[in-house]
């Protein structure tokens, strides 16, 4: 098992997104996130997928996608070089003061922003990484005692470029 | 000018060539039906049942090769249909199915008879789609036919609302088509191919395995010929049979579950397996590590999601059957494989496909018969599914005159005799039979009244076994011969209390419909039934045979093992 990612570019109609979805459901394949927005052609949308399969069931997704008639293109993004990042929000609870001086030097170091505060809280937006996010709720999660993460799935494209990831 | 939905509706039917619509009426399919009616010039085949109406329209799509085409009303009309679009579907059958929908201001209230067919219909049909829009619609006719009659075809269902086929609007129903995301594959590759012929060039011990693929892309001809031009010996699935003639020298027989001894042999022994147009499902391979171990893989499908989906191919080709096999024969040249039809030829002779103890009336001889006395003749069979299916695709003669109609993916019991009203509907100068069994039969017999009403009579050969055989057989072999729920006879204690042991009774449930009606208890009555039956062209015939609740059908791979694993 391994993680992988696809970039789909599928008609964009109602109904598509559940045919998608149900697509991964109705085969059992783990999809672990998907995205979705419309392109610069408004009457397609692209999404961006990651599902934790072996090579031979991996195949097999990106051929059942490719029969799709609504679908209009699949990209393996799993060894191309990609830009992605994922929106996260962390709202940090019950802070004592010492809680928020940590709060503030995380996001420095993490290259994440605060972008709200209260008397004993705030709210830590970050752009990064799905990996890098995961580290970050993990931090946060080990020295707060109360809070909220709201993510948004990644979205990635493929780099003019460079051949980092 | 404009026109209103229903009219282009009408009109893109007729673009289309249909002639025969199968249709079940409803509170919002009223204006179509009304304006087919108008109309004139397509037929309107009414069954009696919507699940019954798309085995039908599966029937008549086989028999002609095109896309048939079913209209029902929405709510449970529609739901009716979803069994005999999953058969479609796994079988890979055109069909264009229109179900009515409730107007688009209601959709999503939970309207009388509002029911989300498409949401239903996404993992069970090739496409489908709701039109929203008039002027989308006659654009929307045009891909549904082109999606499901191109490439691998399929059922595609187009839901539409009523106010839809009322609307105003655009008159033209277009002459192309372009989907951006639906691109069939054309021709083949021939680099791919080249490579195909070597590796089966230099064999020493190939197999040819075709599918139903072949039968579906008309290449019965070219494969027929691409064995002759080689003389590489050919195995088939139950869907494949007949792509080449089961009396040919080169047949061997049918692979699989329930298929030849020497079959699964050959499969496990050959050095190089020819696929065409089969999806190597699980009743054909039995345990996936110990399927044709020894063997380089060639596999050619017009699915690409079909190759090295369930065994890893070596080289893969996508393209249809009928198209490579032309290719093929260009460069087919004849192979020398005298030992390799010797050692078939003696696992042949050890286990010939014949049931063990043939003796009384038995299925064998009932399926022989029907050889016998159908041999000249033109003849399309349907069967439903059960024992009665195994033996029927086990010992059936096909040829050039015949063709094999059965629900092979998802074995769906009441499809054979509505299939077969359906076949008779398409092909009315062939003579149509159906193998069925007895409970089977009873969940689409009502169709008898659209065989006479409709002017399609079908032979109905009702294997009676008072039982669910082919579970019954599982529950023989594999649990300690406890019949759970598989008895279709009366309760004991009501048959000592003087209940009839069985019901229906079949003779006087055809007499009620004015058919033909024969009930065959032993063996030597068997020829004289079919004779009988084969000059009564009128109306439909039912032959009930009554057979051993206790017959089994072999050989038989055990459950999850290797096929040559078989109890013989
Ligand atoms: C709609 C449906 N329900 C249940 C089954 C499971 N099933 C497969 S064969 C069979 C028994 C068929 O009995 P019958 O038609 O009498 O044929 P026989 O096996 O006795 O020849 C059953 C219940 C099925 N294939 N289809």
């Amino acid at each position: 098992m391994e993680k992988r990612w696809i970039a789909l570019y599928v008609e964009n109609q109602v109904g598509v997104l559940a045919k998608i979805s149900g697509l991964f459901s109705g085969k059992a394949y783990n999809l672990t996130s998907l995205t979705v927005g419309t392109t610069e052609d408004e009457t397609v949308s692209r999404m961006t997928i990651s599902v934790d399969s072996d090579d031979v069931t991996f195949e097999q997704i990106k051929k059942q996608l490719n029969r799709m008639v609504e679908v209009i293109k699949v990209i393996d993004l799993t060894d191309t070089p990609i830009f992605m990042k994922e929106i996260l929000y962390i709202k940090i609870k019950k802070m004592t003061a010492a809680d928020k001086q940590e709060a503030f030097h995380i996001a420095q170091v993490f290259d994440a922003e605060v972008i709200d505060i209260g008397k004993d809280s705030l709210i830590m937006s970050s752009m990064l990484t799905e990996h890098r996010n995961n580290e970050l709720i993990a931090l946060c999660r080990s020295e707060f005692h109360n809070i909220e993460v709201v993510r948004g799935g990644s979205v990635a494209i493929e780099s003019i470029s460079t051949s980092c990831r | 000018m404009k026109i209103a939905g229903k009219k282009l509706f009408v009109k893109a039917l007729k673009a289309e060539g249909v002639d025969t619509i199968f249709a079940y009426p409803g509170g919002v399919i009223t204006d179509l039906l009304d304006e087919l009616g108008k109309d004139g010039s397509i037929r309107i085949v009414l069954p009696r049942h919507e699940q019954a109406l798309v085995h039908a329209a599966e029937g008549y799509a086989r028999a002609t090769g095109k896309p048939a085409v079913c209209l029902v009303t929405s709510g449970p009309g529609a739901t009716n249909t979803i069994t005999g679009l999953a058969d479609a579907f796994l079988d890979s059958v055109p069909l264009v199915l229109f179900s009515g929908q409730v107007a688009t201001g209601l959709v999503g209230n939970d309207a009388f008879q509002e029911v989300d067919m498409v949401g239903l219909c996404r993992n069970i049909t090739k496409y489908a789609t709701m039109v929203t829009n008039r002027d989308d619609l006659g654009r929307l006719i045009k891909e549904a036919f082109y999606i499901a009659s191109t490439g691998k075809p399929g059922p595609v269902v187009l839901d539409l609302p009523k106010n839809i086929q009322t609307a105003e609007g655009d008159p033209d129903y277009p002459e192309t088509v372009n989907i951006r995301g639906y691109k069939p594959p054309e021709g083949v590759h021939i680099g791919q191919l080249k490579k195909a012929w070597k590796v089966l060039k230099n064999a020493k011990r190939p197999l040819i395995l075709a599918g139903g693929g072949v039968n579906i892309s008309g290449a019965q001809e070219e494969l027929t010929t691409f064995a002759e031009k080689t003389g590489v010996p050919v195995v088939t699935t139950v869907m494949g049979r007949g792509a080449i003639p089961t009396v040919h020298p080169l047949f061997i027989g049918d692979a699989g579950l329930h298929g030849s001894y020497a079959c699964n042999q050959a499969i496990a022994a050959c050095d190089v397996l020819f696929s065409i147009g089969t999806r190597f499902n699980d009743r054909i391979t039995g345990d996936l590590n110990e399927f044709a171990p020894n063997a380089q893989i060639v596999h050619i499908d017009i699915d690409s999601a079909s190759i090295s989906r369930n065994v890893v191919v070596d080289v893969p080709i996508v393209a249809d059957a009928k198209v490579a096999l032309e290719k093929l024969n260009e460069w087919a040249t004849h192979l020398d494989l005298m030992d390799w039809a010797r050692m078939i030829e003696k696992w042949n002779s050890k286990y010939p496909m014949s049931m063990p103890k043939d003796v009384g009336l038995t299925p064998q001889a009932i399926v022989e018969g029907i050889n016998d006395i159908f041999n000249d003749d033109e003849i399309i069979y349907t069967t439903d599914v059960g024992q009665h299916q195994m033996w029927a695709t086990q010992f059936l003669s096909l040829d050039e005159k015949k063709q094999l109609i059965t629900s092979g993916g998802f074995g769906t019991m009441g499809f054979g005799f509505p299939a077969a009203i359906g076949a008779k509907l398409a092909h009315p100068e062939k003579g149509v039979i159906c193998v069925s069994g007895d409970g089977s039969f009873q969940m689409n017999m009502q169709e008898m009244a659209t065989s006479v009403v409709e002017h399609a009579p079908v032979i109905v050969c009702l294997m009676n076994n008072y039982n669910l055989g082919m579970v019954r057989q599982m529950q023989d072999v594999y649990y300690g011969k406890r019949y759970v729920a598989t008895c279709l006879k009366s309760h004991e204690e009501d048959i000592e209390k003087g209940a009839p042991v069985y019901v229906p009774d079949f003779m006087k449930w055809a007499e009620s419909y004015g058919i033909h009606h024969i009930q065959v208890t032993k063996r030597e009555e068997v020829i004289p039934a079919l004779e009988q039956a084969r000059k009564w062209k009128d109306k439909s015939t039912l032959i009930e045979f009554l057979i051993r609740e206790d017959e089994l059908v072999l050989p038989m791979v055990r459950a999850g093992k290797a096929t040559t694993d078989m109890i013989l």
